[in-house]
């Protein structure tokens, strides 16, 4: 467990769609500083949490903290208060796409934080050259760019406004390896530069292994395991074992008829 | 029979329950449609998109039945040697019915769809709970000013089409029945009063209301894809028709019922 001051703090949280139950009883806690790489099979829950602690879903039980601060149940001014201290990179990019391309990074900075256009403007393009974007790329339309440009512009807009928490949603998926390890450089520079707390879904070890201070594994609604980089491969859980080795053998039965 | 019992129950059930809704989400765009932060760039975009490309349909709509308008009761008033009455049923019925309910129905069909698609797109495509994590009010920034914009448009459009309407009525009036065109328009002006045109303006205003409403909570509550966004935007348009017409008669019995 980390000896940190907790950033976010996740304890008991429960999350059901009507009868699916998706979050069992979960809990986590991120340091202050620290980068968690949360990994675990698809359908899992991995976003439902992320959402729940953004307030865009809401568990029936638990508790969620954020400063210490319980962050469920909060009024409208106290979420936009609270808002400020995120970035959230979509799993599936949700750029708008009523706005150009250098709008949607510079987004957060002109809404949420008022600042002056020009300015955001100049900070945008710098943020889409950090994720290896030029100029040309911020004036053109969400819908002219390619899956894996739009996930860096994504990525761009989760962190234009230094924020102190960023959550990132598969930072990687959908880039090619050169890429990818670009972006896992990013995000180790923020975490490191700025130092932010950052919570990371991930289906790429290699990535986790490069962002991650702590990687936790969700089964079944549950934090089954929970531990530093160095100590994954050693971890005697088959679980974990089975997932990051990526054995169909294992524990972790898929739903699949073959 | 007891089958038949539960399911009228659950029918009365689930009306209740979408009333209920539908009240919360009118009250809640209310409230934040009187407090800051506004957006004037948006609401202008929305006037524009409303008043101004409505203006074709509208006016299309309203000449051609501002002549239909006359052929037909000139054939009526003919059969009492009534003639002289065209005029002023051509102006009577424009300015209070046919002008903002036909606006209405057109404008419902044009704007109510296009929001509900907007906005149920960006609902399933997460935009909206991207919205919120960058600080914004997706109230405040979607939906108060579509229905601003709505609240204060349709009024000038049916002013509008009222005098196109009329023109209409005047052109077959002069053109083909042979009415002497100076009578025929002193006779217009005598008639009519300033209730019969502040009436039908009121109910354009609601009507307006009514068509931003309905197309940002359908696109708002839908889920589930294209498929999701499909329906929203059929019962956006579907919807506010019927309540275009509700209200029509409710407002008319308000105004000149005694
Ligand atoms: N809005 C929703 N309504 C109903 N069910 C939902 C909703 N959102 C998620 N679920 C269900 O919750 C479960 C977990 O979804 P979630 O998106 O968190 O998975 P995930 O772990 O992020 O998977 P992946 O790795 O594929 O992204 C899924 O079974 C999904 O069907
Ligand atoms: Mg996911």
């Amino acid at each position: 467990m980390t000896t940190m001051e907790p950033k976010i703090q996740l304890i008991d949280v429960h999350k059901r769609f009507g009868k699916k139950v998706v979050l069992d009883g979960l809990s986590l806690t991120v340091g202050k500083g620290e980068s968690v790489v949360v990994i675990g099979g698809s359908g899992t829950g991995k976003s439902v949490m992320l959402k729940s602690v953004l307030g865009l879903l809401t568990p029936e039980k638990g508790s969620i903290k954020v400063d210490g601060e319980e962050v469920i149940g909060l009024g409208l001014s106290d979420r936009e208060r609270v808002m400020k201290k995120f970035g959230m990179l979509f799993q599936g990019g949700a750029l708008f796409d009523s706005l150009k391309v250098w709008e949607n990074v510079a987004f957060g900075l002109i809404q949420g934080h008022k600042m002056d256009r020009n300015k955001a403007r100049d900070i945008a393009f710098e943020k889409l050259a950090q994720v290896g974007l030029g100029a040309e790329v911020g004036e053109l339309w969400p819908s002219e760019l390619s899956g894996g440009m739009q996930k860096r512009v994504g990525l761009a807009r989760a962190i234009a406004a230094s924020p102190e928490i960023i959550f990132f949603d598969e930072p990687t998926t959908g880039l090619d390896p050169i890429m990818a390890d670009v972006i896992n450089n990013l995000i180790v520079k923020c975490v490191k530069e700025l130092g932010a707390s950052a919570l990371s879904i991930t289906h790429d070890m290699a990535s986790a292994r490069k962002i991650a201070d702590r990687i936790a594994m969700i089964y079944k609604g549950k934090i089954i395991w929970d531990g530093s980089v160095a100590e994954i491969d050693k971890a005697e859980n088959p679980y974990v074992d089975q997932f990051i080795h990526g054995r169909a053998e294992g524990p972790i039965k898929m739903e699949v008829k073959v | 029979m007891l089958d038949f019992v539960t399911t009228i129950g659950r029918v009365i059930i689930s009306f209740l329950v979408a009333t209920g809704r539908l009240a919360l989400f009118t009250l809640n765009a209310l409230f934040h449609l009187a407090t800051p932060p506004f957006y004037p760039r948006l609401i202008a975009k929305q006037m524009i998109d409303i008043g101004y490309y409505s203006l074709p349909v509208v006016g299309l709509t309203t000449i051609f039945s501002g002549m239909v308008l006359a052929l037909q009761s000139y054939t009526g008033f003919a059969r009492f040697a009534a003639e002289g009455a065209v005029s002023t049923v051509v102006v009577l019925s424009m300015t209070r019915e046919l002008g903002p309910v036909l606006a209405g129905l057109m404008v419902a069909g044009r704007i109510g769809a296009a929001m509900a698609a907007e906005i149920g797109t960006m609902r399933v495509t997460e935009q909206i709970d991207a919205l919120v994590t960058l600080s914004t009010n997706p109230m405040k920034y979607l939906v108060v000013p579509r229905i601003l914009a709505g609240l204060t448009m349709l009024p000038i459009l049916v002013l509008v089409g009222d005098i196109i309407g009329v023109f209409g009525g005047y052109i077959i009036s002069i053109y083909k029945l042979g009415f002497n065109p100076a009578t025929y328009l002193t006779k217009t002006y005598d008639y009519l009063e300033f209730m019969d045109v502040f009436s039908g303006l009121v109910k354009a205003s609601v009507f307006g209301f009514i068509i931003s409403l309905m197309g940002c909570y359908n696109g708002y509550n839908s889920k589930g894809g294209a498929q999701g966004v499909g329906a929203a935007t059929t019962n956006a348009v579907v919807s506010a028709s019927i309540l275009i017409l509700i209200f029509n008669y409710i407002i008319t019995e308000l105004f000149f019922a005694r």
